[in-house]
């Protein structure tokens, strides 16, 4: 092996930045899933009834898969069972009263959140953002809600919406991902304990980014956030999503639910940056993200955009989706994945032609380093009232050394003639020529190599908000290691 | 000391030798160009000077200002002053040329134990490169050699070498695939760059370059050996005789 490829290796060695532990008080249920640990997750959050009703009816759902074994099996990624009874479903830091302002939130949090660059205080706060925090299973700060109630936003967490706006919680939970959607959307409708809720009034342009932090603390949890953004007819909103956990041993659950609802006009962007903590280089530990995110162009003209940078991990299992009903919808999805040491993704889209003359995009961006194996899942799917639908699909993978593994499974349905698709796919390697050239110049060759792989993905990149595309860079270069060879 | 001092040079590739046993001096100041037939082991030097990984030199030595080359990494041959033009420049999706060319910059500015250039400082230096190129700068908004033409990568070789400024540079084939105004431009360019303390290696085919850049010492390469070393009248000679007639010479000048 040249020396080039030793020096990747060396990169390996570094470790996962955000995996440091916060020794905060919880309060949590013991483990194991039953209809009484549902109850008790409903009553420690004062629910109405309603929500009661709604998440014992996903657990009946998902206890029934479960008993006939309907865990899905499809995903190109392999994990032994897990012990659903072996998870507590509630954990949450212990506070003694409602908070009232962010003074009075346990400054070990606080420290936590300042440690992962996402500064909490409204004042120190110099990007245009507004950060909802999740810690665990609870939501523990929303920022600048003055400033959003102003223009009629309304961003808090999800237990705050149920209390504070019922109807519209009632109208539009459940109304893109219903609970019998699969396993793991029934699990997350059954117990999931906090998460954020956007609602953008009819005309209204949100005057800064929405963003969400979610962050596992507690050992032997699993985390099940929801997230509901509506946005109403010529409404826009851009939302970013990060993520990060601490270093262990054993394998953490995450299995979160993500609706998205846009009226006429309306525009969503969603971004990501997922960083849950990936395992160690031996594949030991690490997240299981299994995610179901979908958004509904329910209205004429209305556009859904999904970006994601997924670099953490040990499994993703995640599509996020579009049902583009209204007519002149349009629905994006870009995407990159890194797989490294040994990671598992299993990710894509879905979009769902309904309505006419709706459109889809989908850039998918697969890298595969170390012995990760990076699935591409992607559905094009054209009912037949979708007259004039067009889809684009690219969907491109880049190989870092020779035990890494690239696949693709595009799954094509046209029920309209009028259709028109477009589908191209590419599999390349780093070459030894391109990183040659750039050593030639004075690169070092981990720079060399984040810079290729920089350059493959910029078409994913330039769709993310600034700062976050920034974000995103640095993440990709460090989770690169070990990646020639 | 000599800039450059190349002695009893072996080099093989899979296996096979392909240099067997080269000796070159190149003092600062100086231009020297090799010629040969195809295959004869040129751009297998040019690499090996770069410190490409899949040469191994099996025997010999090579010292830049002193410093044992064949002990660097590419990125530190470049950074001590080593720079290759191309025979075939690749393609970089994604990456800016600009971006490129400032990050490569300052990666060997930081090992000098310079200041790196921001985006602000970089521009006028890299315009007025632009300018002495003749090249339209809509191309550097572009991915790194996407899509260029096969004159427009050999001319942003140069373009970097004129931002880089080495100590040793070695153009491989630079003149193949320019049309008659572009030779012209690019070896301007070059010319510009000739300075009493920088040495220039210039691999071609074809003595109309060497009207451009002309050389202080012509060598011909021929199956992995220097066979003739001479003055630029040489490539004139090689031009009218062809490299049989060098191969009957050295028989001559052995037997
Ligand atoms: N990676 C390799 N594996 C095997 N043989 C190689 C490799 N690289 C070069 N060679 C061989 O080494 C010999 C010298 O190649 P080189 O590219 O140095 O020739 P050159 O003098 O530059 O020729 P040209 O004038 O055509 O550019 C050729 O026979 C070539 O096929
Ligand atoms: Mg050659």
């Amino acid at each position: 092996m040249s020396t080039d490829m030793n020096v990747v290796h060396e990169l390996a060695s570094r470790e996962y930045e955000w995996g440091f532990v916060t020794d905060i008080e919880e309060d949590r249920i013991p483990k194991g899933l039953s209809e009484d640990v549902i109850r008790m997750i409903s009553a420690k959050k004062h629910e109405p009834e309603f929500m009661l009703e709604w998440r014992l009816k996903a657990y009946r759902h998902w206890a029934s898969l479960e008993k006939s074994g309907a865990e899905p099996k499809w995903a190109n990624v392999k994990f032994p069972p897990i012990d659903y009874q072996d998870i507590a479903y509630y954990s949450a830091p212990k506070q003694k009263k409602q908070l009232n302002s962010l003074e009075e939130l346990d400054p070990e949090i606080l420290r936590t959140y300042e440690k992962l660059g996402i500064p909490l205080a409204e004042q120190k706060l110099l990007a245009n953002v507004a950060v909802d925090a999740v810690f665990d299973s609870v939501s523990v700060a929303t920022t600048f809600k003055a400033k959003l109630a102003e223009a009629g936003v309304i961003f808090c967490s999800f237990s705050e919406a149920v209390k504070n706006h019922p109807e519209l919680v009632k109208k539009y939970l459940g109304s893109v991902v219903p609970h019998t959607d699969n396993f793991y959307a029934a699990l997350n409708a059954a117990v999931f304990s906090d998460g954020s809720f956007v609602y953008v009034p009819k005309g209204v342009r949100c005057p800064m980014e929405l963003s969400t932090y979610f962050r596992i603390n507690a050992a032997e949890t699993g985390q099940f956030e929801r997230t509901l953004i509506v946005a109403d007819e010529g409404a826009y909103v851009s939302y970013l999503e990060g993520c990060t956990a601490p270093v262990r041993d054993e394998n953490q659950l995450h299995a979160a639910v993500v609706e998205l609802v846009a009226l006429d006009n309306a525009q969503i962007r969603y971004s990501t940056v997922q960083n849950w903590y990936p395992g160690d280089k031996n594949g030991k530990g690490g997240i299981y993200n299994f995610v179901t995110k979908r958004g509904k162009c329910a209205g004429r003209n209305s556009k859904i955009s999904w970006t994601q940078v997924e670099t953490g991990s040990a499994i993703t299992w995640k599509y996020p989706s579009c049902i583009l009903q209204g007519d002149n919808s349009v629905g994006e999805f870009y995407s990159v994945a890194l797989t490294n040491n040994w990671q598992q993704a299993d990710t894509g889209t879905k979009m769902i032609h309904l309505g006419k003359n709706t459109r889809s995009t989908i850039v998918s961006k697969g890298i595969s380093a170390g012995h990760g194996q990076n699935t591409y899942r992607g559905q094009v799917k054209i009912l037949k009232g979708a007259q004039g639908a067009r889809n684009y699909t690219q969907c491109d993978s880049l190989l870092i050394g020779d035990k890494c593994g690239a696949h693709t499974f595009p799954y094509i349905e046209v029920k309209n003639s009028s259709a028109r698709m477009e589908h191209e796919a590419a599999t390349s390697k780093i070459g030894e020529d391109q990183l040659f050239y750039l050593q030639q110049r004075g690169l070092k060759t981990e720079d060399a190599v984040s810079m290729i792989v920089n350059g493959f993905c910029k078409q994913v990149f330039r769709e993310l908000p600034m700062e976050f595309a920034v974000e995103a860079q640095k993440l990709l270069s460090v989770s690169l290691e070990g990646s020639v060879g | 000391m000599s800039l450059l001092e190349i002695k009893n040079l072996h080099v093989t590739v899979g296996g096979q030798e392909i240099l067997k046993g080269i000796d070159l001096t190149v003092n600062a100041g100086e231009v020297h160009s090799i010629m040969g037939p195809n295959g004869s082991g040129k751009s297998t030097l040019a690499q090996v000077l770069a410190r490409r990984d899949a040469y191994t030199v099996t025997e010999g030595s090579i010292t830049l200002d002193g410093k044992d080359l064949l002990a660097m990494k590419p990125e530190e041959a470049a950074c001590e002053g080593v720079f290759l033009a191309f025979q075939y420049p690749v393609e970089i999706p994604g990456i800016g040329n600009t971006y490129f060319l400032r990050s490569a910059l300052n990666a060997q500015r930081k090992h000098r134990g310079l200041d790196e250039m921001d985006a602000m400082d970089f521009l006028p230096l890299f315009r007025e490169k632009l300018r002495l190129l003749e090249m339209d700068d809509k191309l550097m908004n572009r991915s790194l050699n996407e899509g260029f033409s096969g004159g427009e990568k050999k001319r942003n070789e140069i373009l970097q070498m004129a931002v880089l400024e080495p100590r040793l540079a070695i153009l491989d084939e630079t003149d193949s695939g320019l049309d008659i105004d572009a030779l012209r431009i690019v070896a301007n360019g070059v010319n510009s760059l000739r300075s009493p303390d920088r040495a220039m290696v210039v691999v071609t085919h074809y003595q109309r370059l060497l009207n451009y850049i002309v050389p202080d010492f012509v060598h011909v390469l021929v199956d992995g050996r220097i066979v003739l070393s001479g003055g630029k009248e040489l490539a004139l000679e090689l031009e009218e005789k062809g490299y049989a007639w060098t191969e009957a010479e050295t028989v001559g000048v052995r037997a």
